[in-house]
């Protein structure tokens, strides 16, 4: 999981062409930054200093820029996370849901604390700020996906199911 | 009045087939057929005002736009979502698409912007693919970019664009996500100049929610005065009320503003749990400040009623807390969030969210005290008004309102007399523990 140093950041030729498509819809290439920082994620797991470098020479910014543009996003993490990121609100909706008791749950579960990862590298808890879904509080992100509704039966069964995946 | 604009009951209204049966991208061609002044004028008329928070005239912000057609102009659709409490841009992702994008269509027109940006949230991954998929539906079908010429026999055409966020909630301060677009840090901008002159690398643009553009095809459609008569005359249409905390049945309802706050709460989304009483109502997501459940008997759920009790409509975001809510928790969260997400380019918003936040752990460590109170509201004045943009007031007004409205309940958990649990064992002489500061004594 944890990526080498001399591991080389390299985007595919197919990679490269969707950056430029997406730089013409914009009328400067800076534009397009955040998804470069996507791709990087998902090819690497997490962004790295070597990371950072390719995407200021791919868009011809400085290191700097794009180190300040990274440490602005919340979504972006210059650590490796877990195979499955268990991301749980604990905003208001879902405070007054239960959330930090969800929270403790999960934590006990997996028996790290927010903010670490399993040893195995399966598992990341990260506490975080409003989903957007408050309506069907308290809600955990893990990965992509929102899992609405929850309770803690429910919460032990999806870690469960991840860990026999 | 049961109106519905946004979520209409209608199935499938989300795939463009469905949209097309019911009169969709009908409304863009007439539009194109009136002048853009037109358009303007009729949005003005009907009284839409802003579903972003700040309620601002929308004909009125789309006329700041200059008339030169030879720069290029930016739409910027506002679906970042990130305010505690709001959920409700999501529902016109999933269920009603296409009429935002006809709603971006019109505006564009209007604003003669040749390029538009829909600003959504990173964490929206399903969202995000259910919004591009409607747009590569309605490209397909030609009602986007270069063949709308084609399609409508019309000079104009437009582009729209999905532009992802990656998490950081002041991307949705307006001039923050023009920041985030361009691809620097989303700082908010001083203002003036203001985003009609001065916005997209340096070009006029608008900016506009999600909600509020979904309703332009039914303006047009209508006309001005159709919408203008529901609801309140001030604030007119329908919103979409997002309810979560303790009721019954949360979720999104569609409503005319000027439906009471009881109703939304007992009537739409079930009550509360266990037949509670309401200690707390936050109205317009965390932002907005806090009203006391006694006090919302007969109040109505529009812009100008929500003023008249000190508080503001914003996202139509309803927290319902019951009376066996701790208010601090709840306060100390809130801050938690604006300490968390200021930008830190103002003094007063970075170090002042910071401080609160210190105080209010203090006071539920149990260590705080009365003079704790007036810290507080002291900080939060000194942050009011004093920033760049407006996240400065929102992390000043919860702190401000809440211990305002319900000093009895503050000044309880201050009050209480400190706990001194030594183990009563006098093995060994032992280092005292409690700082003389500490200690209160309650002389009445
Ligand atoms: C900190 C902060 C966050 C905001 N977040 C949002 C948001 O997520 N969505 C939104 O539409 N407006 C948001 N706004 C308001 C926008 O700045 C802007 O007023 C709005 O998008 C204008 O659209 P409207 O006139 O259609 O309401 C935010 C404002 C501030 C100060
Ligand atoms: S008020 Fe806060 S969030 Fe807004 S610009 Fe200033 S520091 Fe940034
Ligand atoms: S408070 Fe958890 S999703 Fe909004």
């Amino acid at each position: 999981m944890k990526l080498e140093s001399t591991v080389e950041v390299q985007f595919s030729e197919q990679e490269l062409q969707t950056i430029e498509n997406l730089k013409t819809r914009y009328l400067k290439p800076d534009s397009v930054i955040l998804e470069v920082l996507y791709l990087l994620q998902e090819k690497y797991g997490y962004i790295t200093r070597e990371g950072m470098k390719y995407a200021a020479d791919l868009l011809g910014i400085t290191e700097e820029h794009v180190l300040g543009v990274v440490t602005f996003y919340s979504m972006f993490n210059t650590q490796p996370v877990g195979k499955y990121h268990l991301q749980v609100c604990t905003n208001v909706s879902c405070m007054l849901k239960g959330a930090y008791s969800l929270l403790k749950k999960i934590e006990s579960e997996l028996n790290i604390k927010k903010g670490e990862t399993t040893p195995d590298g399966l598992f990341t808890i990260s506490e975080v700020e409003c989903l957007g879904s408050c309506g069907t509080a308290p809600v955990i992100q893990i990965n992509e996906d929102y899992y609405e509704d929850l309770n803690e039966e429910k919460v032990t069964q999806i870690i469960k199911e991840l860990k026999n995946r | 009045m049961d109106i519905k604009i946004l979520l209409k009951d209608i199935p499938d209204y989300h795939k463009i087939e469905v949209y097309r049966q019911h009169g969709g991208y009908e409304t863009i061609r007439k539009a194109l057929q009136k002048s853009p002044d037109e358009i303007i004028d009729e949005v003005k008329k009907s009284g839409l005002r802003g579903r972003g928070g700040a309620c601002f005239p929308t004909g009125l912000k789309w006329s700041f736009m200059p008339k030169d057609k030879n720069i290029p102009k930016f739409l910027c659709i506002n679906g970042d979502e990130s305010e505690p409490g709001s959920f409700k841009d999501r529902q016109i992702f999933e269920f009603n698409p296409h009429q935002l994008i006809e709603g971006i269509l019109i505006t564009a027109y209007a604003i003669g912007a040749q390029t538009c940006y829909i600003y959504i949230r990173g964490e929206y991954v399903k969202w995000i693919r259910l919004m591009q998929k409607a747009l590569d539906d309605a490209y397909a079908a030609g009602f986007i970019g270069e063949k709308m010429k084609e399609t409508f026999g019309t000079e104009f055409f437009t582009n729209i664009y999905i532009h992802r966020g990656a998490g950081a909630y002041i991307c949705g301060e307006e001039s923050a996500l023009m920041n985030s677009i361009e691809g620097k840090r989303g700082y908010p901008r001083v203002k003036p100049p203001f985003p009609a002159q001065y916005g997209l690398w340096g070009y006029p643009t608008t900016i506009n929610n999600v909600e509020t553009i979904a309703n332009v095809p039914a303006i047009i459609e209508n006309g001005a005065e159709w919408f203008a008569n529901i609801g309140e005359p001030k604030h007119p249409g329908t919103l979409l009320f997002g309810v979560s905390g303790h009721v019954n049945k949360p979720g999104v309802y569609e409503l005319p503003t000027g439906t009471l706050l009881t109703d939304i709460i007992y009537k739409y989304a079930g009550g509360v749990p266990g037949n509670k009483k309401i200690k707390c109502i936050i109205p317009g997501g965390t932002s907005m400040p806090p009203i006391r459940g006694d006090q919302i008997e007969g109040l109505k759920m529009d812009a100008e009623s929500l003023k008249q009790v000190g508080s503001a409509i914003g996202t139509g975001g309803i927290i319902v807390m019951d009376e066996d809510t701790d208010l601090v928790k709840v306060l100390a969260r809130i801050t938690k969030f604006y300490w968390h997400e200021s930008c830190g380019q103002c003094t007063p918003c970075r170090e002042g969210t910071g401080w609160m936040l210190k105080i209010l752990n203090r006071i539920l460590e149990g260590k705080g005290t009365s003079k704790d109170l007036d810290l507080l509201i002291d900080v939060a004045n000194n942050i009011e008004g004093h920033t760049i943009c407006a996240l400065g007031d929102a992390a000043a007004w919860p702190v401000k309102f809440m211990i305002e409205r319900f000093r009895d309940e503050f000044e309880a958990k201050v009050n209480r007399a400190i706990k001194i649990d030594i183990p009563n064992k006098v093995h060994s002489m032992r280092r005292t523990q409690i700082p003389l500061k500490e200690i209160q004594i309650n002389r009445d």
